[in-house]
């Protein structure tokens, strides 16, 4: 049980750092409570991975410190830090049962028989492995096998933190749905400080109470899916969550107002004016976007019908502007106008809000 | 569904069937013919149905060729199978370290076998060889052309010096192929370095192994022109392995029927063996 500081977290797997590229991560801070619920979510090559590996001790950070309950454990193993991480493929050990695989990790702390049997049945109970406990790990489906790394990771009841390295991606969708609200369920019921690394947007958003959004090395936003979902610090999060992402448009700032082709747009942050941005953007989500009779001059392009929602393509003169909107509402056809909802609209300097 | 049947395609099998019968089936089957007739001059055949066989199987020297043969491919399997996954696991994993090492085992697998066992002939010579003369030097009293002991040590010794790479090579690549979270969860199971051999990378090189131990179990069953090259089966029939016997005795006596016959015996061991070795591994396999 432990609270988890990153301390100006840098990674480079280079020997020299020659350019910002050259750097897996970099400039990392975060704070994480004891017992809450974390997602690490980002595409592919944002460092995720890296950074759990950090955290775990599998990788030993070029630059920061990371501390658990405010001790530096920078440069401890990750038997000494306690912890569990389970990877994105299943790692079962062939040679042993199920039952075997199960009780490894507590062998090799030196727990009695007694009490590792114990625990070896809990966690099968919990996870539904109690019927395959004497067969063969090898023989198991992926699932199966899944099932059975999560069930190393949580055997052990003692662990400062439970890590999971996108440990979803080999399992069926149906079972995809159990496993996670398995996990949430455990979540509530162990009350242990889990990491969760996903590119799945809703994976993320259903499991954890605070999402950790990563982009290029960097934590881009941390917050709540509420909070990212209704407020983006930065383009990339409004782009990559929400389905679909956030419209984001060229505008001028003219004196602490945004203008889209000539018309001025109200934001629902306060524009300030003193600093120069080099690209500015106005974003807006296709859930606050709505017609009216006077706005932003648009043409209709395509509508698709997902079945409980419709989404709308049009286009203005700076851009194409996506709208989502009720699937029994009647879409005006042909050239219309746009309306954004002030609160959930924002200006973007160099992909950072403005506010 | 209708399915076409065409058999044209059969002619596209006939050159490799006309090679392989000229490479394969002909010679064979001349041993064959050999095996159960004699042969005077002027190609004249009697037939002696399995009396070739039966002197064989109850010959002292066949007996003796046989034990030694079973003991030297034994032998060098138990020295150059836990060698070469050791070596295999002690080479880098990273950086140009791995071509140097890779070249480097390379090596003894690219020299031809008559040059190896001339090469270990005069290493080995006692008054002349680098080996020889330092054993010699060291107060071991040295001489493979002499004494039996010596004349296995130094066969062995080549042997495995020339062969281990390809154990290690087997191996090494066995070892590159598992996935760095194996390691990693065992990190953190806090495995101890035996169980991570044991349970990751043994189970995981079962695959190479299995080939590696045939391989070598072939090579060194049929083993003929390095202790030929070296020892020439000697002193007397010490390293008479099976090859080296019955290449005495087909073209050193002349004894053509009887040679046939301890071929096809010979064929028939070294098939028996690969057959129930890979039956053995594959059941496991199945099993798992």
């Amino acid at each position: 049980m432990s609270k988890i500081t990153l301390n100006n977290l840098s990674h480079s797997y280079l020997d020299k750092q020659n350019s910002d590229s050259d750097w897996a991560l970099r400039d990392i801070n975060l704070d994480w409570q004891d017992g809450g619920a974390y997602a690490l979510l980002g595409p592919s090559g944002c460092g995720k991975t890296t950074l759990l590996n950090i955290i775990s001790g599998l990788l030993t950070p070029t630059k920061g410190k990371v501390l658990f309950n405010d001790k530096d454990v920078t440069s401890e193993t990750p038997v000494e830090r306690n912890i569990a991480q389970i990877f994105q493929f299943p790692v079962i050990y062939d040679t042993m049962t199920v039952y075997e695989n199960l009780a490894f990790p507590l062998k090799n702390r030196g727990m009695s028989n007694e009490e590792i049997d114990s625990k070896v049945k809990e966690i099968a109970e919990m996870l539904e492995l109690t019927k395959t406990l004497n067969n063969r790990a090898s023989g198991l489906t992926a699932d199966g096998k899944q099932k059975i790394s999560l069930g190393r990771g949580l055997a052990r009841s003692n662990v400062n933190v439970i890590m999971f390295d996108e440990p979803l991606t080999v399992i069926d969708p149906h079972l995809k749905w159990i496993l996670r609200s398995k996990l949430k369920e455990l979540h509530q019921k162990i009350n242990r400080t889990m990491i969760y690394v996903t590119h799945d947007q809703t994976e993320a958003l259903t499991f954890a109470e605070q999402v950790v959004v990563m982009h290029e090395g960097k934590i881009v936003q941390s917050g709540t899916p509420v909070e990212l979902f209704e407020k983006p610090k930065h383009t990339f999060v409004g782009h990559f969550i929400g389905s679909p992402g956030m419209n984001i448009l060229p505008c001028q700032i003219d004196n602490g107002e945004a203008l889209i082709d000539g018309i001025r747009i109200q934001t629902g942050t306060q524009i300030n004016n003193k600093i120069n941005f080099s690209k500015t953007e106005i974003g807006i989500r296709p859930e606050f976007v709505s017609f009216t009779e006077e706005g932003i001059p648009v043409k209709i392009i395509k509508v698709s019908n997902t079945g409980r929602h419709k989404i709308i393509d049009t286009e203005c003169k700076s851009g194409k502007i996506k709208i989502l909107s009720d699937s029994t509402k009647e879409i005006p056809s042909g050239s219309t106008f746009l309306s954004f909802n002030k609160k959930y609209t924002f200006a973007y300097g160099d992909n950072w809000i403005i506010e | 569904m209708n399915k076409t049947y065409n058999q044209k395609a059969w002619f596209f099998v006939i050159p490799v069937f006309i090679l392989v019968a000229f490479n394969a089936v002909v010679p064979l089957m001349t041993v064959v013919n050999y095996a159960f007739q004699e042969t005077f001059a002027n190609n004249v055949f009697t037939w002696e149905g399995t009396r070739w066989f039966k002197q064989i199987l109850r010959s002292d020297r066949f007996h003796a060729a046989l034990g030694r043969q079973f003991m030297f491919t034994g032998v060098i399997l138990l020295i150059q199978i836990p060698l070469g996954i050791a070596i295999a696991l002690s080479m880098p994993k990273k950086g140009i370290g791995i071509s140097v090492c890779l070249v480097l085992m390379s090596m003894p697998l690219l020299i031809p076998w008559n040059v190896v066992g001339a090469m270990w002939n005069i290493f080995a010579l006692p008054e002349i060889g680098f080996l020889g003369h330092t054993l010699n030097d060291l107060g071991f009293d040295y001489n493979f052309t002499q004494q039996t002991g010596d004349a296995w040590f130094t066969t062995i010794l080549m042997d495995v010096w020339h062969w281990t790479s390809l154990v290690v090579l087997l191996s090494y690549a066995g070892l590159r192929s598992i996935q760095p979270a194996y390691y990693q969860a065992a990190e953190i199971d806090g495995a101890s370095r035996w169980a991570v051999f044991r349970h990751i990378e043994l189970p995981k090189m079962k695959k190479v192994l299995t080939i590696a131990i045939l391989l070598r179990f072939m090579d060194s069953f049929m083993i003929y022109t390095e202790p030929f090259v070296l020892t020439g089966g000697g002193p007397g029939n010490a390293t008479a392995f099976l090859s080296i016997d019955l290449v005495k005795m087909a073209l050193g006596q002349f004894d053509l029927g009887p040679a046939a016959a301890m071929s096809l015996i010979y064929f028939f061991i070294v098939l028996l063996v690969c057959w129930i070795f890979y039956n053995l591994m594959m059941r496991n396999e199945a099993q798992t």
